[in-house]
């Protein structure tokens, strides 16, 4: 009975089993149906950020609240005046029993929670969108915006979804493998992007993994946010509908965070993924494979191979060294780091940089509470979903326990105890319901948490980028002198022998050609390393200062949300007290 | 003498000595455990105080030393003697032993002890029996002896003469061929043991999630304090206003932590407590069901011998065998053990019925208190959370206009 509107398959049997005996109850809907809605867009839209909650989340089963039953069914008196207007309880009293406690036709009074704290719920995330810097907030909370930023005219929308099994053509005799592809769609009003406009592509995860590496290549010493993780046993996996769900997440999440980023949402990389139709027009710049064969051709002579210095384009040393062709490289630039730790002499540039030395280890420290906090968040949230479980299961048993006695009812005490509880029993499943939403709105607003965990990876490489440039940069101003060295003993050799040692000049001439070309690499690795350190520094600062907004705005929306529903439950509860404050013993003690 | 019927209070305190003279009270109070003995013979001893006015009692106040095994005496001398009325229930012996000498088993045993004797100072029936007396008024010394001698494997003969009788029926019922035992079939009856022992299931299940909820108000204080430390260690990391704003974050998640575990206190002690006795006292109905089942069946076979003794006078008398001067003798001890079974049961019966009502208005009554006492604490608890986030808002508010 639940199978349509359960949007995930998560839920566990006995919760389950337990739902369906409450939504038998015929308790009717209180005043929260107005936070449902929202929220069961938002799982549609497949927009529920249940990353590291996962756990937790998969029990939540969100707000597609079983409990809240098609609206045919008749609404206790008692409910919120926001929604159907109340009427007499319709399945309690057919129990037969004479209601000795307040008459059924009682309206509640509005929630303060409601009133005080207007944009409440669902609503109160939209308001501190607005009332804040929310772009800031609605770019790493796409989920809670239930409309575009309010305060910048820019936005861009990413949705990822229907993924679908294809094959791969191949000319083999075997066939090809099969692979996943998702559908991506993009709403934007940026111009760059053709906007206004809507469009759609299908991309498949690697190509989700060229866009990163590429995007790694162009922005170096920007803080790019992590792509989603390859998976080890993809093929195996791959069948799974529940890691395709995941996945999809996933990648929308990272989608949006990279259309989130001011810069990287301009650039020519992201708008190809987006937008080009048919193949994924970016190079695959890690093929290893197919550039060994090139490098067949231009033999690995990165800066300063032996052998004839062809046209190895400068602009390759402004990327670090990486496997294939570049192993030359790479082994010189590990002599040199190792040099670097372990040699007794400074290198030649040094990170003199003790700000940002500091900043660095600050940001390790960051990044270890940032994990110990969202740690303990997941407890809290683990705690406040098995409250709610327990209290609604407390209800329910006292909710059998009524009817039990009112079936078997002999006497009038058993009545009155019989009305008793179901008074109880009501107040102790709607405290569950509430345990419940609060704490789907919990998880929404500490996964803040989580999101800077990956913000704090995306810092970690930008760090990386300036110290790999530093150490090319290192590589090269100390192979210097060293070729300097021995073009001036070839030199004096050369000179001795009588009218010229051709071989020796020869090699001298190609020796001084490679000087120029490392002075000249030298040269630009420099200044791609200052370049680097600038995109770091401006960087960091803005990640600071989004972290800092984010951060207060996840507080604030955690603190707002305990708050309304804390007033909620003492309502429910207050009620309950007063239905039976004839039993109130500490007015009469003697 | 009846005490009047007094709103109960579960503390003990009755009215106070100093109302009218002419009332009369009898008010009991188990208070101050302490702990005795050494290693495995150690165990708990209690203060019982009597406050009283009735003449049986050998003045207004008395102070005795008590144990556990003591309350265990008390009740099943009562439960012999008043075959019929429920008696109270004992809280139960504890099988782990690293719990037994807890603080809170032991308020929890207290509290549930104190209980137990109330209800028998307040009833009508129950509360003049001697062995009442005896216990809340003998000398230590005198108790031990009492308490051995029960609790020994030293029986009094008259129950081993019912264990004895017990046997006997079975036996004669299996010489006999009777298979089914003897059983009361009216449908009110029926209705009364399919409701109890129905009672208990649900009951049981209710105590169990009532405890399970106590566990979770512990595990969400807990898990707030781990989160407020967190926070402010992050606090500590950014600088201001975010920092400030963590750190009073976290502040108030410790203080919330401690309001959630003293409620998670409350929660035991006046809802899932009140429960368990609710439980307890379903249990020892259910004894008291057996007794009457125990009580009918004697009923009904020593009526139905007394009968067979009957049949075979007359045919000794039709007879004029010289037999019957013997015969007559034993149709009339028959007879009259078949009047005092049958006066046994009668009075069970009558007892049972008084009970049961007695029974729902107790039960309507402390349940009632119990829930009023739990949603006052959901209440007060949900308001001191909402008013200690709520505190922090306008910092909240006012860092974050600082720092953009």
């Amino acid at each position: 009975m639940m199978g349509s509107e359960n949007a995930d398959g998560f839920e566990e049997t006995n919760l389950n089993s337990q739902r369906e005996d409450m939504e038998n109850l015929d308790l009717g809907v209180d005043g929260d149906a107005g936070g449902d809605d929202p929220l069961k867009k938002s799982v549609v839209n497949g927009d529920t950020s249940n990353s590291g909650y996962r756990s937790a989340m998969s029990t939540l089963s969100n707000v597609h609240d079983p409990l809240s039953p098609p609206p045919t069914v008749m609404i206790p008196a008692d409910s919120d005046p926001l929604l159907a207007p109340p009427s007499a309880y319709q399945d309690f009293s057919s129990f037969g029993s004479k209601p000795i406690s307040s008459d059924n036709s009682y309206i509640e009074p509005p929630s303060y929670a409601d009133v005080i704290f207007s944009p409440f719920d669902e609503n109160s995330d939209s308001e501190i969108n607005g009332a804040e810097d929310s772009s800031l907030h609605s770019q790493f909370s796409d989920s809670l915006s239930r409309s575009p930023s309010s305060s910048s005219s820019d936005y861009i929308k990413i949705t990822v979804s229907s993924p679908q099994k294809e094959q791969e053509t191949s000319n083999s005799i075997v066939g090809g493998n099969t692979y996943i592809t998702y559908q991506i769609t993009t709403r934007t009003n940026l111009p760059h992007l053709g906007g206004p406009s809507e469009f759609s592509v299908r991309r498949r995860f690697r190509d989700v993994v060229t866009l990163a590496d590429r995007l790694a290549e162009s922005y170096r010493g920007f803080c790019i946010p992590p792509r989603p993780d390859k998976s080890v046993v993809e093929s195996q996996v791959m069948q799974k509908q529940e890691f395709v769900e995941q996945r999809r997440v996933a990648l929308e999440k990272y989608l949006r965070r990279l259309s989130a980023h001011p810069v990287i949402r301009n650039s020519e990389e992201l708008k190809a993924f987006l937008q080009a139709q048919g193949k994924l027009p970016l190079q695959l710049s890690t093929d290893v494979a197919s550039r060994m064969l090139d490098g067949a051709v231009k033999l690995p002579k990165q800066l300063f191979g032996e052998g004839g210095a062809s046209a190895v384009p400068v602009q390759e040393v402004v990327q670090p060294a990486k496997g294939g062709r570049d192993l030359l490289r790479l082994f010189k630039e590990l002599r040199q780091s190792v040099s670097n730790d372990w040699g007794g002499s400074k290198p030649p540039v040094v990170e003199e940089d003790k700000e940002f030395l500091e900043k660095k280890e600050k940001m390790h420290d960051l990044e270890q509470q940032i994990i110990n906090a969202s740690q303990q968040a997941e407890s809290l949230v683990k705690a406040q979903q098995d409250m709610g479980e327990t209290m609604g299961e407390l209800g329910l048993a006292f909710i059998k326990l009524t009817k039990f006695e009112n079936e078997e009812a002999t006497s009038n005490a058993q009545r009155i105890r019989a009305n008793d509880m179901k008074n109880l029993a009501t107040a102790a499943v709607k405290a569950s319901r509430f345990y419940r939403e609060l704490n789907s709105q919990t998880v929404k607003h500490l996964d803040t948490l989580h999101e800077y965990l990956g913000m704090m990876m995306a810092v970690q490489g930008a760090f990386a980028d300036r110290s790999s440039a530093l150490l090319t940069v290192q590589t090269l101003l100390s192979e210097l002198p060293s070729l300097q060295a021995r073009v001036e003993k070839l030199e004096a050799a050369s000179s001795k022998v009588f009218g010229g040692d051709k071989s020796r000049i020869r090699k001298i001439e190609e020796l001084k050609e490679t000087i120029k070309v490392t002075e000249d690499a030298k040269n630009v690795a420099i200044r791609e390393y200052e370049r680097i350190k600038e995109n770091n520094r401006s960087e960091v600062e803005r990640l600071d200062k989004e972290r800092r907004a984010d951060f207060m705005n996840m507080m604030k929306g955690f603190v707002v949300n305990q708050v309304g529903y804390a007033e909620k439950m003492g309502n429910v509860w207050a009620k309950v007290a007063e239905e039976s404050s004839q039993y109130d013993r500490e007015k009469q003690s003697s | 003498m009846e005490s009047t019927e007094q709103t109960r209070s579960i503390s003990g305190s009755m009215q106070s000595p100093r109302s009218p003279s002419s009332l009369p009270y009898l008010s009991v109070s188990v208070t101050d455990p302490v702990k005795l003995g050494n290693g495995v013979q150690a165990y708990i001893s209690y203060r019982v105080i009597t406050k009283t006015n009735l003449p049986e009692y050998q003045g207004p106040e008395k102070i005795v030393i008590r144990r556990y095994s003591d309350f265990v005496w008390l009740r099943d001398r009562l439960f012999e003697k008043y075959k019929g009325i429920f008696i109270p229930p004992l809280p139960e012996k504890s099988a782990v032993e690293k719990f037994r000498f807890s603080a809170e088993f032991i308020e929890m045993r207290r509290a549930a002890l104190d209980i137990f004797v109330n209800r028998i100072a307040l009833h009508p029936e129950v509360q003049q029996s001697e062995d009442l007396r005896t216990f809340l008024q003998a000398d230590e010394e005198t108790m031990d002896r009492f308490r051995f001698q029960e609790t020994g494997i030293f029986k009094k003969p008259a129950d081993l003469m019912q264990m004895f009788r017990d046997v006997q029926s079975k036996v004669s019922d299996a010489v006999l061929g009777k298979e089914k035992p003897v059983e009361e079939t009216t449908a009110a009856y029926e209705k009364l043991k399919h409701y109890i022992y129905e009672l208990e299931n649900h009951l049981a299940e209710a105590q169990k999630h009532a405890y399970r909820l106590v566990k979770r108000h512990r595990e969400l204080g807990q898990s707030l304090l781990d989160f407020g430390k967190a926070v402010k260690l992050l606090g500590a990391c950014e600088g201001e206003p975010t920092g400030k704003a963590f750190s009073d974050l976290g502040t108030k998640s410790e203080l919330l932590s401690i309001k959630l575990q003293k409620e998670a206190q409350q929660v035991l002690m006046n809802f899932e407590e009140p429960l368990k006795d609710y439980v307890r006292y379903v249990q020892s109905i259910k004894a008291t069901i057996a007794e009457r089942g125990t009580a009918f069946k004697q009923h009904c076979e020593l009526a139905e011998t007394t009968k067979l003794k009957e049949i075979n006078l007359d045919k000794l008398m039709l007879t004029r065998s010289d037999k019957v001067g013997e015969a007559e003798i034993e149709y009339r001890e028959i007879k009259a053990e078949s009047e005092v079974a049958t006066r046994r049961f009668e009075r069970i019966v009558t007892r049972m019925e008084e009970e049961i009502v007695r029974f729902q208005e107790q039960k309507t009554e402390e349940m009632g208190v119990a829930f009023h006492q739990f949603a006052k604490g959901q209440a007060r608890l949900a308001n001191s959370i909402a008013d200690a986030w709520r505190s922090l808002l306008p910092k909240l508010e006012a860092s974050s206009a600082v720092q953009i």
